[in-house]
């Protein structure tokens, strides 16, 4: 491949700043734990059952931890109380669950005698229960390897195939949404992103069941999950090639979306540490803290992250705020990295987003692009397609897609996301999709060794380009590292958003652990 | 309209000019590339195999549409039971274009400074604006163009101007929680933008906006401006709006008519005060 000439001391200065970054936020993440938190780990035990509340599904998670949570004894942990009930019944997680939720069961009445529900034992059933529920996750992991072996699978993290061609799917109903996934894949789509309905973060609960009205998307539930994971397993034997199913992990129920999402074999899920402080206005504390655990669950089951830096230049200006994405990169790479993750997972997003009629503008792209592809060599970098300047005119919105094809494949992304024609109108229709992976194939494959044939011109404009942009970059994070990161977040140092430690939704489902708090996943994921 | 003569022609009189036909306004309709010929091109997928069944189909469709001269440009596969077609063809229907009304927000087009300078002279306070993308929707793309200072397509956002105080509420926010605001902040218009259209679930926001605002008598304080992508004036005003700005509008459009709009509000008030007071004055004489 073609390399710009970079300077690699700066690159290792940016990853040592962004660790000091992160120092006194893993502290914050090791000392407290969420109601988000507390429900994914009932949920990866098995209580995944739902009850009807007021004529609507509501999950028997959400009821149990709020119960706890009411007495202020969310600090210890949901699993005392509620595997001493598991004792004490003699029933499975999920019977317990849905017997709490119908009120057969109070989760904190006193222990019937006879039973031993000592701390040692509970701790004991406890550590159980969670290596039976890692177990669970690593047999839905090798399920998912064993299929993609057994196909052709054309992922390579980093890039060396050429990049993956990605569409999403939002009809909001799960079954139109198969047809249009399974259209895709018989097209040329190498993973399908079914988009959430547009409200679904800033609900605290997952929705239940096969849903089929959403808006803007379909809702992330479990069974939807499974009905297109399906799908998409029969689509993958039928083509003889692998094809990868995306969903959304964030939002206020991100750990919860995690624990689903390993369970019903997804590949890839959007994840990012700061995605949510800033675009869904939820509290700093809940999101840091949250986005830990998640990583955890999607580190073991080696699931692909794809985080959101492509959306910081929708909001701020594309042209003068690129080093915001690298900068944030870095800190996402740090936070995964915390959170043992390895770097072939961590699908690092960006977008241009710059005026199209910038004058040499694909020569900003370009060194954006390519400085990204160098600077996280291991990493399968997520490349999004221009939104900001789409209009009605599909035909020059076709062609800019097309540019941005030409983009990803000379600079070696590894996951493309491929623009609609019609981005500025609606959701895909089934052609708009077919017409943009034509498109995709068309010069992916037209230009396949383009990168390796060329070079970049030593301080060319290009070059020049890049190196502005990690000045800028280290500069942006030393900033960040004096002032603290939630102190940069509220002054704006992403997207020109500006958010408060305290403020935002999902502040109060944050409690500090007690020191008798009990949770084997923190130990064994 | 390109005239195909040329000047050895025009000196000999007795010979017939040749020119390009102009366009009938009578009887328009879609020109390819000879006057009046209907030309258009459409594209759609029909759930079936690629077949001459399926071409005979889509010809079918489109002459029940009343094309002429049908030509199917291609049909593809798709995808397992989808074709994809592209079709030109001539539409006879002609429309009267001197007959056409369209209802349009009434309001010059002005320059930032020009803006500026009549809220100075004229207004002599700063107006206030809050902006929101409502409901459940987090796209805010329309909003941020029209408000932050940024703006759109070189046109900077309303809080560029110095005399507005434009405050940007951002994504998902709530009916009554932007009215509490704009209450608070005393604001004099409100900007709503929605770009989720699927189960017409922007025409239902904005109009419980309206609602809202008419049960707590706020309705006639503010003006209320509807945008969005999908969003047309006469669609706005029947949703109970005062104007609708759809897609391509810039920073400056929306503050020209927010000033417009004002000015003529205030004029209305003071022209009932003087009347008012006349006929006070008028009584009293009596």
């Amino acid at each position: 491949m073609a390399e710009l000439h970079l300077d690699t001391t700066k690159i290792l200065r940016c990853r040592d700043i962004a660790e000091k970054i992160s120092k006194p936020i893993e502290s914050l993440i090791e000392t407290h734990t969420t109601v988000a938190i507390e429900r994914a780990t009932l949920r990866l035990l098995g209580v995944n059952g739902a009850s009807v509340q007021n004529g609507q599904w509501f999950p028997d998670c959400n009821l149990i931890v709020d119960e706890l949570a009411k007495t202020g004894r969310l600090g210890e942990g949901i699993l005392p109380s509620f595997v001493a009930k598991m004792l004490e019944t003699k029933m499975t997680a999920y019977e317990l669950g849905q017997s709490i939720a119908k009120g057969k069961i109070q989760l904190l009445s006193p222990t019937k005698s006879g039973v031993n529900v000592s701390p040692v034992e509970i701790k004991r059933k406890a550590s159980e229960l969670c290596s039976n529920a890692k177990q669970n996750l690593i047999d839905a992991r090798e399920k998912r390897d064993l299929l993609r072996k057994k196909v052709q699978d054309p992922f390579d993290p980093a890039g060396r195939n050429g990049p993956l061609l990605y569409v999403i799917v939002a009809t909001g109903n799960i079954y139109d949404d198969v047809t249009q996934a399974r259209a895709a894949a018989q097209a040329g789509a190498d993973a399908i992103a079914v988009i959430r309905s547009t409200a679904q973060s800033l609900l605290d609960y997952i929705p239940h069941g096969a849903t089929t009205e959403g808006f803007g998307g379909t809702y992330a539930t479990q069974e939807n999950f499974r009905i297109m994971r399906e799908a998409l397993d029969d689509e993958s034997e039928k083509l003889g090639r692998y094809i990868r199913l995306t969903n959304y992990c964030s939002g206020l129920c991100m750990p919860e979306i995690a624990a689903l999402g390993a369970l019903e074999r997804l590949d890839f899920l959007l994840n990012d540490a700061m995605y949510g402080i800033l675009f869904r206005d939820i509290n700093m504390q809940r999101t840091l803290i949250d986005q830990h655990f998640s990583r955890r669950i999607i580190a073991l089951s080696k699931i692909v992250i794809h985080t959101g830096e492509d959306n910081y230049l929708t909001t701020a200006d594309a042209i003068e705020n690129g080093h915001q994405v690298l900068a944030s990169q870095f800190i996402n790479e740090r936070f995964a990295l915390n959170a043992t993750m390895t770097q072939d997972l961590m699908g690092l997003g960006h977008a241009q987003e710059m005026s199209p009629e910038h004058t040499n503008v694909f020569l900003l792209e370009i060194a954006r692009a390519q400085m990204t592809r160098q600077i996280f060599p291991k990493s399968p970098i997520k490349f999004m397609p221009p939104t900001r300047y789409k209009c009605g005119d599909i035909f020059y919105s076709h062609l800019m897609d097309a540019m941005f094809n030409f983009v990803g494949v000379l600079t070696g992304q590894t996951i493309q996301l491929l623009g609609m024609a019609t981005e500025a109108m609606h959701t895909p229709l089934l052609q708009d999709r077919w017409m943009s992976i034509k498109n995709a194939k068309y010069i992916f494959n037209g230009a396949k060794d383009l990168g390796k044939d060329i070079e970049y011109k030593r301080g060319g404009m290009i070059d020049q380009w890049a190196a502005k942009v990690l000045d800028d970059t280290l500069a942006h994070l030393e900033m960040i590292a004096k002032k603290g990161l939630m102190r940069a977040i509220e002054e704006r140092a992403f997207a020109e958003v500006s958010r408060t430690e305290q403020g935002g939704k999902g502040f109060k489902g944050v409690v500090k652990k007690t020191a008798d708090y009990l949770n084997p996943f923190f130990e064994i994921l | 309209m390109a005239k195909v003569t040329n000047k050895t022609d025009k000196k000999k009189a007795d010979k017939p000019v040749l020119t390009a036909k102009t366009p009938d306004l009578k009887r328009l309709n879609p020109y390819g590339d000879i006057m009046g010929d209907g030309t258009i091109q459409l594209a759609f997928t029909l759930p079936v195999e690629p077949s001459p069944e399926a071409r005979e189909a889509a010809i079918k469709i489109c002459e029940g549409l009343g094309l002429q001269q049908v030509k199917l440009a291609t049909m593809e596969k798709a995808a397992d039971g989808f074709s994809f077609f592209v079709i030109y063809g001539n539409v006879t229907k002609t429309i009267d274009f001197t007959k056409i009304h369209v209802v349009k927000v009434e309001s010059k087009k002005r320059s930032r400074y020009e803006i500026d300078e009549i809220i100075k002279t004229e207004i002599g306070r700063k107006l206030k604006v809050i902006g929101a993308c409502t409901g459940f929707d987090a796209h805010t793309v329309g909003i941020d163009a029209i408000i932050n200072m940024k703006g759109f397509a070189g046109d900077y956002g309303l809080e560029r101007y110095q005399g507005l105080d434009a405050k940007n509420l951002g994504a998902q926010v709530q009916n009554d929680e932007l009215l509490d605001i704009a209450v608070k902040e005393k604001a004099d218009a409100i900007l709503v933008s929605k770009v989720v259209t699927q189960h017409n679930i922007h025409l239902k926001d904005f109009k419980d906006l309206i609602a809202r605002a008419k049960k707590r008598g706020l309705r006639d304080k503010l003006i209320l401006v509807a945008g969005g992508p999908r969003v047309t004036h006469p669609m706005a005003l029947e949703c109970g709006f005062d104007a609708g700005f759809g897609v391509g509008t810039k920073p400056s459009d929306v503050a020209s008519y927010i000033v417009d709009e004002f000015i003529k509000r205030r004029d209305k008030e003071n022209k009932k005060k003087l009347s008012g007071e006349k006929k006070k004055t008028i009584k009293a004489k009596k």
